[in-house]
């Protein structure tokens, strides 16, 4: 039963994509300037019948809304259209940066998370004690800080300063690893390379910290605040009163419900994490999606920049249709 | 001495009641804030910036976009070369930092400001009309908003900016594109609860006008949320013009903006770093300030917006 919500949820997000895809088209193809120009910007004299070639290519020639729909043929067909200055397929630049891109986002969810939950849940456990207040104060900083800030003061401190860790790029290059699934961490743990794994792990770990602070102290600030609030339950009393062991009560009673506002939290926070994603990418040059659209950008490369929004967007969506499961299982009250 | 029933002082006595009302609201408020330390203390600071950035061109020791080259690098006062002229030193191009840091709080304060102002007014205007009328109107504006929500917020903001070119009128243009749906969804939310109390019903007996209704009997209930809501919002707006600019993508130079000050001074970190904290500094103290002010006003406000 349950299979059958989950697909359906799953084919209602395709009306969603359908219209990001069109709002993503129109910017691109109502914004000021002629998209050829802007290709031959730096070229000098360029002929007639190469420019036309070129509106012929790109089919600029056709009128606007079969542009459209020739565009929404090509992505259902995962074709996203060619890059402008690196003569590409726009999917074959995005699938060879992604899991790059992927990695630093696991490696910034993975540290929100372990940073986030055990702080939320003891500050709530105790609340007003040091470690609530210390905490607290952790999370309002996180929150009011910019991550591309946050991401040169622990270079500064981390790799200038003190030279324990590496300043840029995603591992050593005399470290020889053989790409399994193209995340470094996951493939060194699957050789056995365990020189590579160091040189991963020391890579990856400033640009996640720098990428999940944000996220870790909004979700411990939201943790904490569910947890007081379900702590105060009748429910949690009985269980206590129950004889039943502190430990439980918190984890298997408490928490649960907790996690529910929290889930929805996280959920949102993915969206930071991708769009933060870009500028920790520009801060510790890894070779990812964003700083790939960053430099697309700069290069007035549309296709490219297109393609990424709409990869970006899509996974956005799943991420929330995956918490949007999650979430059913942890209140049985809601049913997809 | 009595006040004269003169036809315009009968028209004119609701707005003065409710002046009056909004002028001790307004007191209790601020005296309710001063019995938080922390929300004191933001809201202090918060002063403090816009005086700074207003009194730019009076306090600010140096022209923030003129250089000497001569000058350049220059580390600040209190470390060993540095110079009490240029209490923050000065950057790769020999501009004062602290002038540049006090030009910055302009585009940064003015950018949160407009940004949060416009969302939450049209965010405001559409909620309002959508949750009280609801229908098609209803319908279209909610699902494009919820199409507008499948995009990360920084996402689109770069993708915009990527389409339209820098400048400030385009960043304003990328953060409320996106900025009015929060502020949509709460005033829509709000609204279809107001509907449905007693004092509504009951103008609408009186023969009050639909319009009427929401602008003067359902609006200024929800106002403290939405006021509680746009000074939340206000500094993640200030970060994400920081980091636009930062990438390059925001505010162009030679007009002075924190995000690309802390870019500029990248390439120099190893050697000279106060070119690239010392503006982030700035940005974490003015976004921390607006954060704490904002709590303790949703503290006092709004405690429902807690756990959002």
């Amino acid at each position: 039963m349950r299979a059958v919500k989950v697909l359906e949820r799953l084919l209602a997000t395709i009306p969603i994509m359908l219209g990001v895809a069109i709002v993503v088209f129109l910017f691109m193809r109502l914004t000021p300037g002629d998209p050829v120009d802007i290709m031959m910007g730096e070229a000098g004299y360029v002929s007639e019948g190469e420019i036309e070639n070129l509106r012929r290519e790109f089919n600029l020639d056709k009128p606007l809304h079969v542009q459209l729909y020739l565009f929404l043929a090509g992505v259902i067909r995962g074709d996203l259209g060619n890059s402008y200055t690196k003569h590409a397929p726009v999917s074959e630049l995005i699938a060879e940066r992604l899991p790059a891109t992927l990695e630093l986002a696991l490696g910034a969810l993975i540290f929100g998370l372990v940073v986030a939950m055990p702080i939320g849940i003891v500050s709530a456990v105790k609340q007003y004690s040091v470690v609530d207040r210390v905490s607290m104060a952790g999370a309002f900083l996180g929150i009011s800080m910019p991550a591309f800030w946050l991401g040169i003061i622990l270079m500064l401190l981390f790799s200038v300063r003190l030279q324990w860790l590496p300043v840029a790029g995603r591992i050593d290059y005399d470290a020889s690893l053989q790409a399994v699934t193209g995340l470094h961490v996951l493939d060194s743990i699957l050789t056995g390379n365990k020189a590579a794994l160091i040189s991963s792990l020391r890579h990856l770990a400033l640009p996640s910290v720098s990428l999940g602070a944000a996220m870790a102290a909004t979700v411990a600030r939201i943790l904490r605040s569910s947890m007081l609030e379900v702590l105060r339950q009748d429910y949690v009393t009985l269980a206590r009163a129950k004889g039943l062991v502190e430990f439980l009560v918190v984890t298997k009673h408490a928490l649960r419900n907790a996690l529910i506002p929290t889930v929805t939290v996280v959920g949102l926070q993915v969206g930071v994490l991708l769009g933060g994603n870009m500028i920790v990418e520009t801060v510790f040059g890894w070779p990812g999606l964003g700083r790939l659209v960053v430099q697309a950008i700069f290069s007035r490369d549309f296709p490219l920049v297109q393609g990424a929004v709409m990869v970006y967007a899509f996974t956005f969506v799943m991420a929330n249709l995956i918490v949007d499961v999650l979430y059913t299982y942890l209140n049985p009250k809601i049913t997809l | 001495m009595e006040a004269q029933t003169t036809p315009l002082n009968r028209a004119l006595y609701p707005f003065k009641l409710r002046l009056q009302l909004w002028g001790r609201n307004s007191l209790n408020l601020l005296r309710e804030l001063g019995k938080q330390p922390s929300a004191l203390l933001g809201g202090l600071l918060v002063v403090l910036f816009v005086l700074m950035a207003v009194l730019a061109p009076f306090i600010s020791p140096h022209d923030p976009t003129k250089g000497n080259l001569r000058e350049q690098l220059i580390p600040p006062a209190w470390e060993k070369e540095g110079n009490p002229k240029f209490l923050f030193g000065t950057d790769m191009q020999g501009r004062d930092l602290l002038s540049r840091i006090i030009y910055g709080a302009r585009i940064s304060l003015w950018v949160g400001i407009l940004a949060v102002g416009i969302s939450a007014s049209i965010g405001t205007a559409l909620g309002a009309v959508s949750g009280y009328y609801r229908g098609w109107l209803d319908t279209l504006v909610s699902r494009f908003a919820d199409l507008l929500m499948a995009f990360p917020f920084l996402i689109f903001a770069i993708g915009m900016m990527a389409f339209l070119g820098p400048g400030f009128t385009n960043l304003l243009l990328a953060l409320t594109l996106k900025g009015w749906v929060v502020f949509f969804r709460l005033a829509r939310g709000a609204v279809m609860a107001e509907k449905t109390t007693e004092y509504v019903e009951a103008a609408k007996v009186v023969g009050q006008s639909n319009p009427v209704i929401i602008g003067s009997e359902i609006l200024p209930n929800i106002f403290h949320s939405i006021l509680v809501l746009g000074t939340l919002r206000m500094g993640s707006m200030i970060i994400t013009e920081a980091s636009l600019s930062f990438l390059g993508l925001g505010i162009q130079p030679p007009t002075p903006a924190w995000g690309s000050m802390v870019a500029d001074g990248r390439d120099y970190l190893v050697t000279s770093w106060w070119i690239a904290t010392l503006p982030g500094l700035a940005i974490l103290v003015l976004v921390l300030s607006i954060n704490l002010f904002g709590e303790g006003l949703r503290d006092i406000l709004d405690p429902r917006l807690k756990v959002e």
